[in-house]
């Protein structure tokens, strides 16, 4: 926003919790915490500047996704045909302090308090006659007091704002968490495929992060989670091979129907069926950087209200296994953002609920959708069941073989 | 718009000789529901997504300087019957200096108290209690653009409120007006539906033969020295609670019109629809 032209006369404050990153140079070690961005997101971050900075320090794009089933032989393979990237990995202080450079540039207009905490809010009141002022207070923890004619919360999962504002959330804790993790592969590739099996105890998901180095994201049950986390590097390093490469799940039942189906989808469309490939095996893990945090959904039943907006995680959650937790947010973001933008330029107040209502609808469509069909996916690839896998796998081999739904897939 | 042209109505019935105090009482009651966006005046907030865009466009292709952030900076506006602020303070939002000024005390006090909780706006607004015959003589020749939105419809005698804008606007001002057109279909919609049917706006709030048609605007306008430049329909639609542009003016419309550069003439070719100040006062009160 502070980079956009109607803002120019605008005041904007960022209240951040933890400290200022900038780097000029990334360390050697890769961090641990890394997202998918897709190429929307890319867009969005070029717009204002942030993704060359992002570009001149770290990134790894990827132009392949294969995603397949533990329990059969079914996957599926997203695949751009320009050649084109399909998304990119990048870790997220790579982001911040792209973002931090940016936001810097603007610093005339956009005040940034590190390190703060708002510990009481004020909302205005409803009724337009009153004496007290129609904005949103705000006290910080270190005694700053302000005052806006719009928040906005993007303060996470666990959004204060969100609960301040009394906003009902709708919210489901998986029985799982994520283990994250740096890996270096055994030997060095092009390392341009995202990889993802799902287990019946859940995904597992590697992402390239250079030649030689990839990125672990394994969702499976909190007492799995936490022996991994434990347990010596050799034996992780086996589980995640083990993981890829095992058939251990397979049953001949359903090997026999997979089969017979892709035979079917074979003299259908000679083009539809493709071979399975096997990721790279993993040498050694990088010591310290195995965590792991657990894993829920949520979805906020209002993004907006008088003088209120929530974006990202504030306003709803998603599992991990599709990639699309930060690219929803960023999706959030250009709403907003081209939303303040018009009412800016039309002298409205910025906190009137008229255009947050616009941005509200517009965000709900898109991701209501996507957030359920994730859950859904979680559920369905979460079982051993019989009917159920056939289902998938026949489901997931279809897909597969029809251009048309996997573009829109992407 | 009915209620807008309802409350617009009872401003005016203060400054018109037959004053009716039952429509002051009711419009006066209703001073301070100004700034509640779904309330009373909800058309009347709404409207602003089309007409601060006309305005700021408008002004925006006359001028060359572009100054990001604030394209009305610079710009001296006069809101004629402002009401609670409802168009000044976007306006100012813009970077403009606006003076708005309505007959009634209260909606001056309403749109004072509401602009001083925002110390941009605090600085770029004077509200003042009058009407326009009353601020003539002080500020001749003084504004670059005078803004009549949902007035002239009010007024007694739209030829001298004519006459005074002509007087205050600098030349080569701008005037904007939207009003409400004279026709049968305004009478259906604006009246009988609006009014009796789905009571959107009290009874008698409109008088229909208060209501101007373009073509009547734009002569008055032209014969006191304006050139008319722009000449839009609106349309309300009641179920969305948004405005849009249309094609007939049939209904409402908003005229843009140009104060000519030769000094010392009254030119009323800019807005028609502020044709119908007859008396200067009377055409001061009631737009928003």
């Amino acid at each position: 926003l502070g980079h956009d032209i109607h803002f120019h006369d605008k005041k904007i404050a960022l209240l951040e919790a933890g400290p200022r990153k900038e780097y000029d140079h990334m360390p050697d070690n890769f961090s641990n915490r890394v997202s998918s961005i897709s190429p929307g997101s890319a867009t969005l971050l070029s717009r204002f500047g942030a993704w060359d900075h992002v570009c001149s320090l770290r990134l790894k794009p990827f132009r392949r996704m294969q995603v397949w089933d533990a329990c059969s032989e079914a996957m599926i393979v997203f695949e751009k045909d320009d050649l084109d990237d399909m998304g990119y990995i990048v870790e997220n202080d790579v982001i911040m302090s792209a973002l931090t450079k940016q936001l810097d540039a603007v610093a005339d207009r956009v005040e940034v308090f590190y390190g703060s905490r708002a510990v009481g809010y004020t909302w205005p009141l409803p009724s337009h006659s009153s004496d007290t002022s129609p904005w949103v207070q705000i006290e910080l923890a270190d005694g700053h007091r302000l005052q806006t004619k719009l928040l906005i919360g993007a303060d996470g999962h666990n959004s204060v704002v969100r609960k301040e504002a009394e906003i009902k959330n709708i919210e489901h804790q998986y029985d799982q968490s994520a283990v994250v993790a740096t890996l270096h592969l055994s030997e060095a590739t092009d390392n341009n495929v995202a990889w993802q099996r799902f287990l019946p105890t859940g995904p597992i998901a590697l992402l390239p992060l250079s030649d030689t180095v990839s990125s672990l994201v394994w969702s499976t049950s909190h007492e799995h989670a936490l022996e991994l986390v434990t347990m010596d590097e050799e034996s992780f390093v086996d589980s995640i091979n083990s993981a890829f490469w095992s058939n251990a799940n397979h049953s001949d039942f359903i090997d026999t129907a997979g089969a017979m189906f892709r035979s079917a989808i074979s003299l259908l469309k000679p083009s539809g069926t493709a071979i399975r490939q096997l990721p790279a095996s993993v040498a050694k893990v990088d010591p310290e950087s195995r965590a792991m945090f657990p894993l829920g959904m949520g979805h906020a039943t209002e993004y907006v209200q008088h003088r209120v907006a929530l974006i990202g995680d504030a306003a709803h959650r998603v599992h991990p296994l599709a990639g699309q937790g930060v690219n929803l947010g960023f999706g959030d973001i250009s709403c907003l953002a081209h939303h303040l933008s018009a009412a800016a330029f039309n002298g409205s107040d910025l906190g009137s609920l008229k255009h947050l209502l616009k941005f509200e609808t517009e965000r709900q469509r898109h991701n209501v959708s996507l957030i359920t069909a994730i859950d859904m996916l979680k559920r369905l690839y979460s079982t051993k069941l019989t009917p159920l896998v056939l289902l998938r796998t026949w489901g997931l081999q279809a897909t597969n073989a029809l251009p048309p739904v996997k573009v829109r897939i992407l | 718009l009915f209620r807008l042209t309802m409350k617009r109505l009872a401003n005016f019935s203060t400054s018109h000789s037959s004053v009716d105090s039952k429509e002051m009482k009711k419009f006066q009651l209703l001073a301070h529901k100004w700034w509640d966006e779904e309330g009373e005046y909800s058309a009347l907030h709404s409207m602003n997504d089309i007409r601060v865009p006309f305005i700021r466009d408008a002004l925006l292709n006359m001028s060359r300087n572009h100054y990001p952030g604030k394209p009305l900076s610079g710009v001296k506006i006069l809101d004629v019957g402002c009401g609670g602020g409802l168009l000044s303070e976007p306006l100012a939002r813009l970077g403009a200096s606006v003076t708005g000024i309505d007959p009634l005390e209260d909606n001056i006090r309403t749109a004072d108290r509401h602009k001083s909780f925002d110390p941009v706006l605090d600085k770029r607004i004077q509200y003042k209690s009058g009407s326009l015959e009353e601020i003539v003589e002080e500020s001749m020749e003084s504004f670059d653009v005078i803004v009549a939105s949902e007035v002239v419809e009010h007024v007694a005698d739209l030829e001298m409120f004519i006459n005074c804008c002509s007087q205050v606007l600098k030349p080569e001002g701008s005037l904007f007006i939207t009003t409400i057109n004279k026709t049968q279909l305004s009478y259906v919609l604006g009246i009988v539906v609006a009014e009796k049917i789905l009571g959107i706006v009290p009874e008698g709030t409109h008088e229909w033969e208060k209501f101007v048609p373009p073509e009547e605007l734009e002569r008055l306008l032209e014969s006191n020295h304006f050139s008319v430049k722009a000449v839009n329909g609106m349309l309300y639609n009641p179920l969305s609670g948004s405005w849009s542009w249309m094609e007939s003016t049939s209904i409402n419309y908003a005229m843009h019109a140009v104060k000519s550069g030769a000094r010392g003439q009254s030119s009323p070719t800019d807005d028609l629809s502020e044709m119908e100040s007859k008396k200067c006062s009377a055409t001061a009160g009631t737009a928003v």
